[in-house]
């Protein structure tokens, strides 16, 4: 008998493999945007907005065109007369790309300068004379709101005031009915502040136009080549076949790196009209100040609860700041996103959420930052609203959300908003969180602990969030289904080249997509080369973000395996001599039903198929596959963190936090558990100290790292992990659901109730994020609450 | 070689100074014509071609620029390259041999030290570093040691078990 494969030694499912990618980047070879040198390549840096909203009554590039190096000054004028000094955005509105009017906020976009070299460019930027007339400033959407509003929009034909859009959804009079009957009505309002995902790579460009050939490559820090390579020719009105997007290595996305930015735009059309190369690197501060940033949403929500606890409805209103313009990268049936997730892993019989958009001079954006669309703030209310709940009631923490959660026998679970949650184990993830991280003898110690007067508190967020989209049904982003595809060509020896519509940036697809085909077709991974991110060879997909590529992409890949295997059965019956009907399949074998010994592997039908395939048989061992989920995953996560509060200080120290997450199968517990830990260490820079504000002039409060806090290893706490409970997707071809997002999601209300817990005798209901010592040290001290983002109070 | 220089703009602009620098990068020394405002990440990068050094946040906050200066790590991004005047500079790129990987690089990649894999340059070269001056550091050490290094993607636990591995490594191999 031959012996089958080991699954684990070939690198397949549920093998740690070590990474792939590793042997580049920890030598220093890496090739990220800005490491790529084009022979003749020119340099653009861009001159941003220092005001928040101001017409603009004069510019005078005349002194920067007097500059020695410089080849090019572009302003809004000159792009308006190529029809591009305005762009369409992924949420159906328009943005400027070089303003031409006014500026709307602080950092946009006004002048680009292309020299020999970049310090050139920048010494340029500086000699453009620009003359500003300042307007009445809108910072919040409380202000955008008021009937005196200066219109911020006023480029927009039928634009009356600053809102963008109103939308609700679920049973608004069946809501209302449930509070009626409630025994208790619990409130709570609160502020997500505005945070930027802010990877350590700026965004950047290299736009190459080659006259000879009109083709248009353009190399840049994309997340989703494909969706870029169709914005660029619906904007540049150039052939789509004549367009190359090639997205190298990225230094992390967290959706940073989905939408279009006017640099991207500007570095093309200058390449165009100088038939150079040219590379655009933004630096940190552009970064910040004028790209994708996230969250800054309102919400106010209600329960209305049974007396034992039983959850009877919910509401909520939401109202966020767009910025000045809606650029969300998001799917456009949704226009805040799915915040109507919220509540989806409790059994809430009915409930009503809406939501209002506006405009305001900040920074354009709202994108997912490391989460599906608006689901952490979805989730960060839910699990505050929980937390506040259960004290409202005199109940457990604990007690209360099993009495609420989603039970095992309940699914297929249909929520009052919509979605369709398919599967889970919520009881026992909660159950072996509260193990793990000791609940009763730490309820005991807390006890013990506020006798001498130290704070002590837990913090539990339990919730499944929806990852990958589509279906194409219902997802899409500017009509584009949301699919997503992979194509596998097996060579003659058995090896294998894999390419997919996702794009990495960190989440290790060249590691894990060959563990799938190791999985399904026997060939050991170290023989699978993944390629992904030039749209010249990979097939169209929707790229990397809201935790779709194992979702989406992941099944395209087992599913094309699934393809070529069915070919290599009908070669292995060849070459057996047998009907196909009595041939069997173990892992990376095809053997006689009744000769178990008789057998050919992949690798022998592979050489097959290019040297001895049957008559009539299409030669070659490769397919593509194009995979449209039948929903989403509903990965479930649990995390509980302790904490003491220095009540003179308002310091608070983390002494443990416990992460139970159940994301279905997992292709390699190495990289989800890094994935885990990833997020667990943004969920605490979140809760702690990372956020971005403005003064009432609309100055960006956190434009750089000296203002924008981001924790370091000194700072973050160490996490204990735990993957025991595994419900796979019942409707995933292996099994796996998303997870890359969960802990940034879930995470940071567990932080902020376990210092609200540890709060629990001041009557202080709610600190907004960050809980930075200064604000937990005035909520001990003044007892009341903290709200709106620091350091401008009067902002909300 | 010839060296053509394209006439753009207005004639007769300033004239940009230019300053020669003598430093040894990677043990090898390399004689550069700089402006005396180039900074030393920019002629790592884009000089030298070793584009293994990030630039990430210009504020010498994030570290991905750190390189070793006559063995103390140094922001690259915040020093001028005229004041690696006859230093000796150590970049990623030399830190493995031609057929040996340091063991900080090996335990990167054993430990899963790293994702997107941009700050990790910088994270090692800082890492070395500290492990030349403590050679058996505490967790501690290493949190208080790479404080000046940020990491978006991995978080640090596994860039502190990384550490961990590559200094247990190299105490074995210099007890051996």
């Amino acid at each position: 008998m031959t012996q089958a494969l080991d699954e684990i030694k070939i690198g397949g499912m549920g093998a740690s493999r070590k990474r792939v990618e590793d042997n580049r980047f920890i030598r220093g070879k890496g090739n990220y945007t800005d490491d790529i040198h084009l022979p003749g390549m020119l340099h653009m840096e861009i001159l941003r907005s220092p005001v928040a909203h101001a017409r603009i009554t004069r510019i005078d590039a005349s002194k920067a065109w007097e500059i020695p190096g410089v080849h090019l000054v572009l302003t809004g004028e000159m792009m308006a007369t190529r029809n591009l000094a305005w762009m369409p955005t992924l949420s159906y509105d328009t943005q400027a790309v070089l303003a031409t009017d006014k500026v709307r906020f602080q950092g946009q976009e006004v002048a680009c300068v292309i020299a020999d070299d970049p310090y050139i460019a920048k010494d340029a930027c500086e000699a453009i004379e620009i003359d500003y007339e300042p307007l009445p400033v809108v910072v919040n959407p409380m202000q955008a709101g008021e009937p005196d509003a200066p219109i911020i929009r006023d480029d927009k034909e039928n634009q009356a005031g600053n809102v963008i859009y109103d939308w609700e959804v679920g049973d608004a009079e069946g809501t209302d009915r449930a509070f009626e009957q409630a025994d208790v009505v619990s409130r709570l309002q609160l502020h997500y502040p505005r945070s930027h995902p802010s990877p350590i790579e700026c965004c950047g460009s290299i736009a190459d136009f080659n006259r000879s050939t009109s083709k248009l490559t353009v190399y840049m820090t994309t997340q989703a080549p494909h969706i870029i390579r169709a914005a660029v020719a619906l904007v540049a009105e150039l052939p789509e076949h004549m367009i190359r997007i090639i997205s190298p290595d990225i230094g992390g996305g967290f959706g940073n790196k989905v939408p279009v930015y006017p640099g991207y735009v500007c570095s093309i059309l200058a390449s165009i009209l100088l038939e150079r190369p040219v590379k655009w690197i933004e630096d940190k501060t552009g970064n910040l100040i004028s790209t994708g940033f996230a969250r800054d949403v309102y919400l106010d929500g209600e329960l209305a609860l049974r007396r034992d606890g039983k959850i009877l409805g919910m509401r909520m209103r939401t109202l966020a700041d767009h910025g000045a313009f809606f650029s969300d990268a998001q799917p456009s049936k949704f226009k805040i996103g799915l915040m109507h997730s919220t509540f989806g892993c409790y059994d809430v019989p009915v409930a009503h959420l809406a939501a209002r958009g506006l405009y305001t001079n900040k920074a354009p954006g709202g994108v997912a930052y490391r989460c599906s669309f608006r689901v952490t703030e979805a989730m960060f209310f839910q699990e505050r609203m929980m937390h506040a709940a259960a004290n409202d009631l005199g109940m457990d923490q604990a007690e209360f959300r099993r009495i609420n959660l989603v039970r095992d026998d309940q699914f297929p679970h249909r929520t009052p908003l919509g979605f369709l949650l398919d599967s889970g184990q919520y009881g026992a993830c909660l159950e072996l969180g509260l193990k793990a991280v000791g609940y009763e003898d730490f309820l005991r110690q807390k006890e013990e602990a506020r006798k001498n007067g130290r704070l002590l508190g837990i913090g539990i967020s339990t919730m499944s969030e929806p990852l990958g989209a589509g279906n194409s049904r219902e997802y899409d982003i500017l009509g584009i289904k949301m699919f997503d595809s992979a194509e596998i060509r097996v060579h003659m020896t058995g090896k294998a080249l894999l390419r997919t519509g996702a794009r990495g940036q960190g989440q290790g697809h060249e590691t894990t997509w060959a563990q799938i085909v190791a999985h399904e077709l026997g060939i050991p991974a170290d023989d699978v080369t993944v390629e992904e991110g030039d749209t010249d060879t990979a097939p169209f997909g929707m790229g990397t973000y809201a935790s779709r590529s194992t979702p989406v992409a992941g099944a395209a890949i087992a599913m094309v395996c699934r393809k070529v295997r069915a070919k290599a059965r009908k070669l292995a019956a060849h070459l057996l001599e047998v009907s196909e009907e009595d041939i069997e399949w173990e892992l990376g074998r095809f053997y006689v039903r009744s000769a178990p010994d008789r057998g050919v592997t992949i690798q022998e039908c592979a050489m097959a198929a290019y040297s001895n395939m049957p008559d009539g048989m299409e030669p070659g061992l490769e397919n593509n596959a194009y995979y449209d989920p039948p929903n989403l995953t509903w990965p479930f996560a649990c995390y509980i963190v302790t904490v003491e509060v220095d009540p003179e200080t308002g310091v608070w120290d983390v002494l443990n936090m416990v992460a139970v997450d159940d994301c279905g199968v997992r292709i390699n517990p190495m990289i989800v558990e890094g994935q885990i830990m990833g997020g667990l260490t943004e969920a605490f820079a979140m809760s702690s100290m990372q956020f971005i504000t403005f003064d009432s002039e609309g100055n960006c409060i956190g434009s750089n790292y000296m203002d924008y806090l981001i924790p370091t290893s000194w700072e973050t706490p160490g996490f204990e992990l735990h993957g025991e409970v595994v419900t796979p997707c019942p409707h995933h071809p292996i099994g796996a659901k998303g997870v890359g997002e969960c802990a940034a999601v879930g995470g940071p209300a567990a932080f902020v109730n376990a210092v609200m817990d540890a709060l629990a005798g001041t009557g202080v209901r709610n600190i907004d994020m960050p809980l930075l010592p200064d604000r937990v040290w005035e909520a001990i001290t003044e007892r009341h609450d903290v709200s709106g983002a620091p350091p401008v109070r009067s902002d909300g | 070689m010839t060296i053509i220089y394209e006439e753009t703009g207005a004639e007769g602009g300033p004239e940009i100074p230019q300053q020669r620098v003598t430093i040894r990068v990677n043990g090898r020394k390399v004689i550069a014509e700089v402006e005396p405002r180039l900074l030393l990440a920019h002629l790592l990068r884009h000089g030298m071609g070793l584009t293994g050094t990030h630039t990430g946040c210009d504020t010498t906050n994030c570290g991905a620029c750190t390189v070793l200066v006559d063995g103390r790590a140094v922001k690259s991004c915040t020093m001028f390259a005229v004041q690696a005047e006859g230093r000796e500079v150590t970049t990623v790129e030399g830190l493995a041999t031609q057929s040996e990987l340091h063991p900080l690089q090996e335990g990167f990649k054993e430990e899963h030290g790293l994702q997107c894999g941009f700050c990790t340059p910088g994270m090692m070269m800082a890492a070395k570093a500290l492990l030349d001056r403590n050679p058996d550091p505490t967790e501690e050490d290493i949190r208080w040691g790479l404080s000046g290094n940020l990491c978006r993607c991995t978080g640090y636990q596994n860039i502190v078990k990384s550490v961990l591995w590559a200094a247990e490594k190299l105490r074995s191999q210099s007890a051996g």
